[in-house]
């Protein structure tokens, strides 16, 4: 995401959602789709049939990184039931940027860049004859020298992925791995280390690591010789997937006609595409539709884990806890390709504090793995490991409390960010307190045990939106939207309308439009959907209520600003309107043909004012000083959401965000041979937490309004995931008595830890 | 691929003998089954032996012997009244493998037969000092489970030959098993090292004992050096830094995804220690 994508908040001052007595928003009833994802009615990625429909494997890469020779098809193609097999040689030529590495990650051209890159599909009758298919199709490689470590790849003699890939950004004499490069900052950090009377600087680490969503990619794809399609597909945004796969296909993008499934999680991972222009490319050879699904194993190799990182974070801070300067610098490894988002942990690393001299430095580096793709939060849960751990550090060594030095510090209202802008209204100071208060903060610890706590900080993210809301001759709501339910969007979106229409939550049905459907949406991503499209959903109520009491007024012979909306019904504005009985929404629509025509509220925009979020962790964690294992024993989130719509499921994107983070902080890695193949390609090896590691995870919703949106909502997704691998080092560096700088802290790394510490 | 399902041992040992190619036998299938979609093995001749009459059956033996059926699973042997009782260690080992679903079909012959060094049961079945029943084409011999796996993936089974029972050994008077493992998680793993002690006692002083570790050489190792270090001690500080050294010295593990040889090692005297600590206790509460 492009630094520009993140404008700062321009909403009007005037809160309207403040003191606002809501009837349905702030309640929390069971989400529409729920029924039909406890029966299994629900249809996933995988879940669609076509008649005629071919199943389609592809060949991967077992190499890191390898000039391809020669493909044989020959023998794959001579199996009973196969089909087609395409190459690269089967899509679209000329294409330059983003979209050009997005084609090459989706099939490679000359060279393989990394384990599981793809060369090859097949498309067969049978799932099973495809993967045998898949096995017969010879690829000769001659194996190139490769690199996965960050620093390996900048240092000075790295195997280069690409020559010519670094763009103007970055400065001359650094290894062509590097090919983005982010400076910002203010004041004179040496000088502000000058005033400090305790300076730290340290050094971090952290490992790559997937989203972990359940279900696999997964698609159906159907495209004639004529261009024309249709493609369905488990994706945070369908119409991004039209134009992407247009563009790699060479056709128009209306030629494509796709339908966002059900989807299993996806948390950035599923922004962008993997195998559906694959599918697409082997339809078009066969006429038939063609489905695609990613084993897990698949899934791991060749989508798009997070970025890993190298980081050197140095802070100074006076005897009274005042912050007098930060510096950091950022490696981040994204793959074989640009992309890794060392602007966005740059950005992000010190935006919680209201610091006079600032220093942030971000390199986006390439290597021989798998492209990087979204990650909740892209690349601020690393800057804040960094950054709160060395300030946890300062604060046990001037023997201040975290809390208050974080208060003493913090970005307010007028602040002027880290990154540039100056805050608007924020809730960073009120997370804070309600954590110094929660009985956590104050709660005894047992011997063994230590506890943590970090701020974390999201920029949240407005984007193109575009929704419609027609009314059924019943009263009821039919409300379209664009943007893909990944965390309870649609109960929140039912409850918005519901709320300014006056009827029912269960009067309001949600459908994920397809993209011929509606307007531009953009991606579910940046914590934009309850903002953007709830913004969106509010102001196309509005103008239904408009057009509803426009007939009211033409039935009642007044002006239409005569008439307003109460309790889902239109009545005279005032005493002077005129003396009418209520008219209720079912009346007005029950005989809306006869006096106008069908009655559809529109809304169309692109929302800039998402409104900033903070939030505050406190953790306990539980060291095992034997086997170096450790236990999250008591976790509280504290995040400000503007506005909770749908308050369970904001605790449920608080929880999650927790959740992924202690895996994230304790088990969960990439980890490459020497080989540089992938060891850990599926869930037993790759370990992220199940159930019984976690504790019950406690939430505070604070709600400091956003000026930006109707109600004051900010997104919740993604701020949750920024805290915790902070707030668990803390914690753990607590109870073990020593400084952890490497994720993830598996129990060898706290052994090593121990051991060094006690001189052994 | 062919599948059978015999009714006897003498069917299935036949229809083995005359297999070409790669055999399986098919029980629980959680390894069978998950290693062919896996492309790991992809068997010519599947035999399932779940219909031979008496493989889902726990019996306790006159001599006070537990006979075990090889398509037994983890949650039939977690459920019943008795074994538990006399084998804790045993019972929960098994019960360490998989989730709830799995412990519907995997079974203690399986995990034995996968021959894999982390199995969680195995180190439980040698400490236990559990026999096999091998039937093949000659008839039926009495192996010890000790001799079974050879190597990772590799057992002592001849060609034709399966697992027809297994005998776990009378419990005796006061007498205590227990196993632990160590995984970075809480369930759903593989050991990184693994432990089980089982122990007599004479009053409080301990008798007998067996010690074997998993996942810390190509197979579970029975190491005769923890047990002597246990052996008439009342199981004191001392007794149990010896335990732990020796443990130690008997690991030959390797470095990879799921630990290094270092933390193995060290883990490995850690998980002795607490394993024999719950096996003495358990043997002086029993009468």
């Amino acid at each position: 995401m492009a630094l520009d994508e993140y404008k700062p908040q321009t909403g009007k001052a005037m809160l309207e959602g403040e003191g606002r007595s809501f009837k349905q928003v702030g309640t929390s009833p069971d989400r529409p789709d729920g029924v039909d994802k406890v029966t299994g009615r629900a249809r996933f990625g995988a879940d669609v049939t076509a008649p005629g429909m071919l199943h389609a494997a592809i060949v991967r890469s077992p190499h890191a990184h390898a000039r391809i020779l020669k493909i044989d098809t020959s023998a794959a193609e001579a199996l009973d039931g196969v089909k087609a097999v395409v190459t690269r040689a089967d899509f679209a030529t000329g294409l330059t940027g983003e979209m050009w590495n997005i084609l090459e990650n989706v099939m490679a051209d000359k060279t393989a860049l990394y384990d599981g890159h793809a060369v090859a599909a097949v498309a067969a009758t049978s799932a099973l004859i495809a993967r045998d298919a898949a096995k017969l199709v010879k690829v000769e490689y001659e194996v190139l020298p490769h690199v996965t470590d960050v620093d390996a790849a900048m240092a000075t003699g790295a195997p280069v992925i690409r020559e010519g890939a670094a763009d103007a950004s970055v400065p001359p004499g650094l290894h062509p791995n590097v090919v983005r490069y982010h400076e910002s900052g203010r004041g004179d950090v040496e000088a502000g280390f000058a005033e400090a009377d305790l300076v730290i600087e340290d050094h971090f680490r952290t490992e790559a690591t997937h989203q972990g969503y359940i279900e696999p990619h997964a698609c159906l794809a159907q495209m004639g010789g004529d261009g024309k399609g249709e493609l369905w597909c488990c994706t945070q945004g369908h119409w991004n997937v039209q134009k992407i796969c247009a563009a790699l296909l060479g056709t128009e993008q209306s030629a494509l006609r796709v339908t966002a499934s059900e989807i299993g999680g996806g948390f950035g991972g599923k922004t962008t595409v993997f195998i559906e222009p694959v599918a697409l490319a082997l339809s078009r050879k066969t006429s038939r539709p063609v489905k695609l699904v990613m084993s897990r194993s698949e899934v791991f190799r060749a989508t798009g884990p997070t970025a890993s990182t190298s980081m050197d974070v140095k802070v100074g801070m006076k005897k009274d806890g005042t912050i007098t300067a930060m510096q950091g610098t950022f490696r981040l490894q994204g793959g074989a390709f640009p992309g890794a988002p060392a602007d966005m942990t740059a950005m992000c690393a010190f935006a919680p504090y209201n610091v006079a001299n600032l220093k942030q430095v971000g390199y986006d580096v390439m290597s021989n793995r798998p492209k990087q793709a979204a990650y909740r939060a892209p690349g601020s849960p690393m800057a804040a490991f960094a950054t709160e751990s060395v300030i946890d550090e300062l604060c046990n060594q001037l023997g201040l409390d975290p809390i208050e030095v974080r208060l003493k510090n913090a970005s307010r209202e007028g602040t002027r960010a880290s990154y540039g802008p100056k805050f608007q209204r924020i809730g960073l100071v009120e997370t804070l307190e309600a954590a110094k208060a929660h009985p956590h903060y104050s709660a005894p610890l047992k011997p063994g045990q230590g506890r943590g706590v970090s701020c974390g900080f999201w920029f949240n993210f407005g984007g193109e939106t575009s929704v419609s809301l027609a009314l059924s001759e019943d009263g009821s709501a039919q409300l379209m939207v664009g943007t893909p339910d990944i965390g309870g969007s649609r109960a929140s979106m039912a409850l918005m309308a519901a709320e300014e229409l006056g009827i029912p939550y269960e009067n309001v049905r949600v459908t994920i439009a397809d993209t011929a459907s509606l307007g531009y949406n953009e991606v579910s991503h940046g914590s934009r959907v309850t903002y953007a499209s709830g913004l969106a959903t509010i102001q196309a109520a509005r103008d239904a209520v408009r057009k509803l009491c426009g007939r009211a007024a033409a039935k009642w012979g007044i002006p239409e600003d005569a008439v307003k909306w109460e309790n889902g019904c239109a009545v005279p504005s005032g005493p002077n309107a005129g003396d009418f009985d209520p008219l209720p929404i079912a009346e007005i629509t029950a005989s809306m043909g006869a006096t106008g025509g069908p009655i559809v509220g529109h809304f169309e925009a692109t929302p800039e004012g998402a409104g900033v979020s903070f939030a505050t962790h406190i953790v306990d964690a539980e060291v095992d000083p034997e086997t170096g294992k450790t236990a999250v024993v008591r976790y509280t989130v504290v995040q400000d959401a503007g506005k909770a719509i749908h308050p369970t499921y904001v605790e449920g994107q608080f929880q999650g965000g927790a959740a992924q983070g202690i895996g994230w902080a304790l088990n969960e890695e990439y980890i490459y041979g020497e080989d540089g193949r992938l060891q850990n390609a599926v869930f037993l090896d790759y370990r992220i937490p199940v159930a019984s590691d976690l504790p019950m995870i406690d939430t505070v919703i604070v709600e400091v309004p956003n000026p930006g949106h109707p109600y004051g909502v900010r997104g919740v997704g993604e701020t949750s995931i920024c805290p915790p691998l902070a707030a668990i080092a803390n914690a753990v560096s607590a109870a073990a008595g020593v400084r952890l700088h490497e994720l993830p802290m598996s129990p060898p790394r706290i052994l090593e830890a121990l051991e060094r510490q006690r001189g052994g | 691929m062919q599948y059978h399902s015999p009714g006897s041992f003498e069917d299935a040992v036949a229809i083995a003998g005359a297999a070409s190619g790669t055999t399986r036998f098919l029980a629980g299938g959680t390894d069978v089954l998950v290693q062919l979609r896996a492309d790991i093995v992809t068997p010519d001749t599947l035999i399932d032996v779940k219909k031979i009459e008496g493989v889902r059956s726990i019996t306790r033996e006159a001599d006070g012997d537990w006979r075990i059926g090889i398509a037994v699973s983890g949650a039939e042997m977690s459920e019943h009244p008795e074994l538990g009782a006399d084998w804790p260690g045993l019972v929960e080992a098994m019960d360490l493998v998989g989730s709830t679903q799995i412990q519907g079909r995997a079974t203690l012959t399986g995990n034995l037969c996968n021959a894999s060094p982390a199995a969680d049961s195995v180190p439980a079945m040698f400490a236990a000092g559990v026999i096999a029943s091998v039937t093949g084409p000659q008839g039926t011999r009495q192996v010890p489970v000790t001799e079974i796996p050879t190597g990772p993936g590799k057992t002592s089974l001849k060609p034709g030959e399966l697992i027809s029972a297994l005998h776990v050994p009378a419990r005796g008077a006061r007498g205590g098993d227990a196993y632990l493992r160590f995984i970075p998680r809480t369930e759903m793993d593989i050991a990184v090292v693994g432990c089980a002690v089982n122990l007599r006692l004479d009053g409080d002083t301990i008798s007998e004992a067996r010690v074997s570790l998993g996942a810390v050489a190509p197979t579970a190792l029975l190491v005769p050096e923890a047990a002597e270090a246990l052996i008439g001690t009342t199981l004191d500080e001392a007794a149990l830094e010896a335990l732990a050294t020796a443990a130690a010295d008997a690991c030959k593990p390797i470095d990879d995804k799921r630990g290094t040889v270092k933390f193995r090692t060290h883990v490995a005297g850690v998980l002795a220690k607490r394993a024999a600590r719950i096996a003495y206790d358990r043997a002086r509460a029993r009468a």
